[in-house]
């Protein structure tokens, strides 16, 4: 099946149940005509938060930096002796 | 490693296609790497190179001198995947954002688990990216949260492009891919993921040395979040 209509489906469910509680009035009618919202908004800020996270916890490595610059340095030997022209860039 | 790993490696053969451009001195320097990350594996390097002007071309002949005509080759488009007698294809960057020393781990990882794909991920414990400011990363992360919110690809990274793939794999999907770019590599990975073939992730640290140059600007935000509809719609 393609990955929209899975999420269509989604959407569908959570509507038909949405409307659901609209009829039974088990919740106060005024909050349920809210409820989209409240989903709305509560996923927008799981998405920030996911977005804070993911950023304090953004794995670097800065001395990959320094052994690439090793790394460079000893090609550029082994390959400078075989005649290769490394000079330039 | 398992005698299953050890019966199956002897047979298999990698060709390495790197996509270059203007990278004269870059080139020479990945195939020595790779020389010396991937000794006793049977692999070539395919080099695709469109006529840089900086004389890539004849850094690869020199590298053939150095190496043998079979383990380098140089071509000028990669024309279907033709060139590439192997039976695994890893495509990489030729900047040396992608760091050879990891090509072990793809092949292991491949070995063990008999995946599809191997996909390198800068995004978990034991992977990283250097170089980048905060600006970049904020992107970074925010556009990956929105293809996870949308996509479902289960990769954690999506835009990476250091990749091993199976040859019948990588040309079954890539048949059915339409964009460009690193929405080329989003496409990829998610067409192969409906279809149901096994992904395997991999940490790799990704060191970007092209300082200054802005990668992501606000064309780049529209391009992404266009790419992001039309995998939505059509995968």
């Amino acid at each position: 099946m393609k990955h929209i209509f899975k999420i269509i489906s989604l959407l569908a469910a959570i509507s038909a149940f949405w409307v659901g509680l609209l009829q039974a009035s088990i919740i106060p009618r005024t909050h349920t005509w809210l409820l989209p919202i409240y989903l709305v908004v509560s996923l927008g800020c799981y998405g920030l938060l996911m977005v804070g996270v993911g950023l304090m916890q953004f794995p670097t490595c800065p001395q990959e930096a320094v052994l690439l610059q090793q790394d460079i340095a000893e090609a550029k030997g082994f390959l400078k002796d075989k005649g290769v022209d490394v000079g330039s860039d | 490693m398992s005698k299953e790993e050890r019966k199956n490696e002897g047979k298999n053969q990698y060709s390495i296609i790197i996509p270059t451009y203007n990278e004269r001195l870059n080139i020479a320097l990945i195939v020595y790497l790779i020389f010396k990350h991937l000794r006793d594996v049977d692999f070539e390097i395919i080099v695709v190179d469109d006529g840089s002007p900086d004389g890539t071309q004849d850094i690869v002949k020199q590298l053939q001198q150095v190496y043998g005509e079979d383990r380098v080759v140089g071509t000028a488009y990669i024309h279907g995947l033709k060139h590439a007698s192997g039976n695994f294809v890893v495509i990489m960057d030729a900047d040396l954002s992608h760091h050879p020393k990891y090509l072990p781990s793809f092949i292991k990882k491949q070995l063990e688990t008999g995946a599809s794909i191997v996909t390198g991920t800068r995004y978990v414990k034991g992977g990283g990216v250097h170089g980048w400011n905060l600006m970049r990363k904020l992107t970074s992360r925010g556009a990956n949260v929105l293809a996870h919110t949308f996509l479902w690809p289960g990769v954690s990274d999506l835009t990476g492009s250091f990749r091993l793939y199976k040859k019948s794999v990588l040309e079954d999907i890539i048949t059915s891919v339409v964009s460009k770019g690193y929405v080329f590599q989003m496409e990829m990975i998610v067409r192969a993921s409906r279809k149901g073939y096994r992904i395997e992730e991999v940490p790799i640290t990704f060191v970007d040395r092209v300082f200054g140059s802005s990668k992501l600007g606000g064309s780049e935000i529209v391009e992404y979040l266009k790419g992001l509809a039309y995998l939505l719609v059509t995968t």
